[in-house]
């Protein structure tokens, strides 16, 4: 389906109508002039004017009756003529004007040039999603819920359909076509000045690569984030420059390496990266001690290598696995009890389902959690459709690739100082994330806190932008950080993470550090909190108040007043 | 040798044939200018419109704006004949007469431009 290379729907439909146009014009250019030749009943034929009169009205079955005259019998004979040769003409033309509207190229054709004038009529920053699969869904669906817009490029017509009965907030224009073609990009916003990212998100790697070289091509500034299934599609697409690079399954494998080393840095990361508004809920943490691990694909291979960094002892189950990565291999199906006994699951303190189908994984699972009840269960989800068997199952962790790529590409693209923060958090002790786990969410809780970055500039915090330009090394962190509404009471927001222009970065900086105008805050709080900080930055009047406690009246004439009040009780 | 072409370039140059057969004459005598003619030039012009439809090129979208033009001019001087012979009902006047036709003087200018369009078309190809 190439989407419409005949860019004007009217072009195209006025070529297809050409023939049966033709027809009518001479249809009835031959009805007048035969009505202009054949003798009245006063032996006068009509004239062109009446004659283009009453074939108009009968041509189109209107039928007033014979004006201005009773006809002659030769103006009956030809005017029946022309009421055959009427109805032919019409019903060719309207036959064929019909034919052209269920035919599937001209529907294509409309449905292209509607998508890309909803596109060019979006006049705010958008995102562009390729591929409305579960991640697509997932992704829209958290970035609908944040008041951000999107396009979608889907290719199957079924998906893209799918998509407009999900009911969004905002306006969600699609299009079912074909990712990978540079032209589709094109329609559905690349190049515009109000795309502020691509995403894609289809399940099929070279499509996925062709959008990322298509936008590094021709949007080089665009924010590009790329979910790659293998590793060599991974490499190939660092290499022209992707900045964002999704691989779920070795993002888990680096989770769970982390969860194993690091538990406490591991809770900080999925509660900052997790859905707003979602409860994260807080699994045991998967212990030390001899895995198996049934399965060794894609998958089970990279979580083998995680095993490895850990120095994790690990014993594989598969059908056929083949050697070379130093671990033990039972041959066989995970399914069965002797398989599981064979790799002397009642020694294992975790057991990893990572076949490629679902049954299999969930069959696994029940019959090894039978054979050793104390078992930590990691099981892979393929198919988001299961996601009921799942749930009623209760494994410790749940390896969702769809949530995974979601998480990360939210994470990424709303809060763009989440990532560096991250990476700062990774090489951290336990110990510090401990202690910053524990305050955070004795403060906000364990609900899934509205994390968001902020940059002190004109645009974003005009205020304060201004205040800082007018008095410089004025203010300090603790004091913005105040209930707008009542400065007594401090705001329900941290900030973990400071990055000035010149480089320099401060994580989890105190109270007392002073603010300077560019600087860029990473804040984590309640979302009331988000917008109330937004409004103190923004509002003069509201950043005069948190600042010094001053109630400024707005507007000149209130202004004078109040000066000449205060000037007033100066000299009292 | 194209069929197609041959059509097209039929009825282009029909149309501005039967155009100039009614603009020539004396402007306001009515027995220089036959009705009949008129119709003739609306009827092949119509038809030469709907043969340029769907050309995007840039040469056919001048061939189509030109064609429109003298759709507009043509039939603007049909009810301008209408308009003389049965409303007012004073029949072919110097007056009415010199309306139309110098109305039909406008459409030959632009079936004009369409034959050279075609011609320097022609030429172009070299084929």
């Amino acid at each position: 389906m190439t989407p419409a290379t005949h860019h004007s729907t009217l072009f195209l439909a006025m070529r297809r109508l050409r023939a049966p146009l033709i027809t009518l014009i001479t249809i009835f250019a031959i009805s007048v002039l035969g009505l202009t030749l054949a003798p009245g009943v006063d032996g006068r034929p009509m004239s062109f004017f009446h004659a283009f009169y009453f074939i108009s009205y009968t041509a189109t079955t209107i039928g007033f009756g014979e004006i201005p005259f009773e006809f002659s019998n030769e103006q009956r004979l030809w005017a029946t003529i022309c009421i055959y040769m009427a109805v032919i003409g019409w019903a060719y033309t309207i036959g064929s004007l019909f034919a052209l509207l269920q035919d599937h190229t001209f529907q294509n054709a409309v449905a292209t040039e509607r998508f890309a004038r909803q596109v060019k009529r979006i006049h705010e920053p958008f995102y562009l999603v390729c591929g409305y699969g579960e991640t697509g869904r997932l992704v829209c669906k958290a970035l609908d819920r944040l008041g951000e817009r999107a396009v979608v490029v889907e290719r199957s017509p079924d998906k893209a359909g799918e998509q407009e009965l999900h009911g969004y907030v905002t306006d969600m224009p699609c299009l079912a076509a074909d990712a990978s073609l540079p032209e589709t990009l094109r329609f559905a916003g690349l190049t515009s000045r109000h795309c502020r990212g691509v995403l894609a998100l289809t399940d099929d790697d070279n499509t996925n690569l062709a959008v990322a070289i298509s936008a590094r091509l021709l949007a080089p500034k665009l924010p590009v984030l790329c979910r790659a299934g293998s590793t060599e599609i991974a490499a190939n697409m660092a290499s022209f420059g992707t900045r964002y690079i999704i691989n779920p399954y070795a993002k888990f494998a680096e989770y769970l390496a982390l969860a194993l080393h690091a538990p406490n840095t591991y809770h900080l990361l999925t509660w900052l990266t997790g859905l707003p508004g979602t409860t994260i809920e807080r699994h045991r943490d998967p212990p030390r001690g001899k895995w198996v691990l049934c399965g060794y694909g894609d998958f089970g291979k990279v979580i083998v290598e995680a095993f490895d960094r850990e120095s994790v002892p690990v014993t594989i189950i598969d059908r056929e696995a083949p050697d070379g990565h130093g671990h033990r291999v039972v041959k066989g199906d995970g399914t069965g009890a002797s398989t599981l006994e064979r790799a002397n699951i009642h020694l294992a303190v975790g057991i990893v389902a990572s076949t490629g189908n679902d049954f299999d994984n969930l069959s696994i699972a029940v019959t090894a959690r039978e054979l050793n009840p104390n078992l930590f269960v990691i099981l892979r989800m393929n198919a988001y459709a299961n996601h009921a068997l799942f749930d009623a199952f209760e494994s410790d962790v749940t390896v969702v690739p769809s949530e995974i790529i979601g998480h990360e590409c939210l994470a990424v693209l709303t809060t763009p100082l989440l990532e560096p923060f991250l990476q700062e958090i990774a090489t951290k002790d336990d110990a510090w994330s401990a202690e910053l786990v524990e305050q955070l969410t004795g403060r906000f809780g364990w609900t899934v806190p509205a994390v968001w970055s902020v940059r002190l500039n004109l645009r974003r915090a005009p205020a304060l932008y201004r205040h800082l330009m007018r008095n410089s090394g004025s203010v300090r962190l603790a004091d913005l950080l105040k209930n707008p509404h009542d400065r007594a009471i401090s705001l329900e927001a941290a900030v973990l993470y400071l990055r000035r222009d010149d480089d320099d970065h401060i994580i989890r900086p105190s109270g007392d550090e002073v603010i300077r105008p560019g600087d860029r805050l990473l804040m984590v709080g309640l979302p009331a909190a988000k917008r109330d900080f937004a409004l103190t930055v923004t509002n003069g009047h509201t950043l005069d108040y948190v600042l010094t406690g001053a109630d400024r009246p707005g507007g000149w004439v209130w202004e004078w007043l109040a000066e000449r009040r205060r000037r007033a009780a100066d000299t009292a | 040798m194209n069929l197609e072409k041959v059509i097209f370039g039929f009825f282009i140059v029909l149309a501005a044939t039967l155009n100039f057969g009614f603009f020539v004459g004396d402007l306001s005598n009515p027995e220089h200018h036959d009705i009949y003619e008129l119709f003739a030039a609306i009827v092949v012009n119509l038809i030469a419109t709907v043969l340029k439809f769907g050309d995007r090129t840039q040469i056919g979208a001048v061939h189509l704006s030109t064609s429109l033009v003298a759709d507009l001019q043509l039939i603007a001087a049909a009810m301008v004949w209408g308009y003389g012979a049965h409303v007012v009902g004073t029949g072919m006047t110097p007056d009415i007469t010199a309306k139309v036709v110098s109305l039909s003087g406008g459409a030959l200018f632009a079936n004009v431009v369409s034959v050279i369009i075609l011609i320097a078309e022609t030429i172009m190809q070299r084929r």
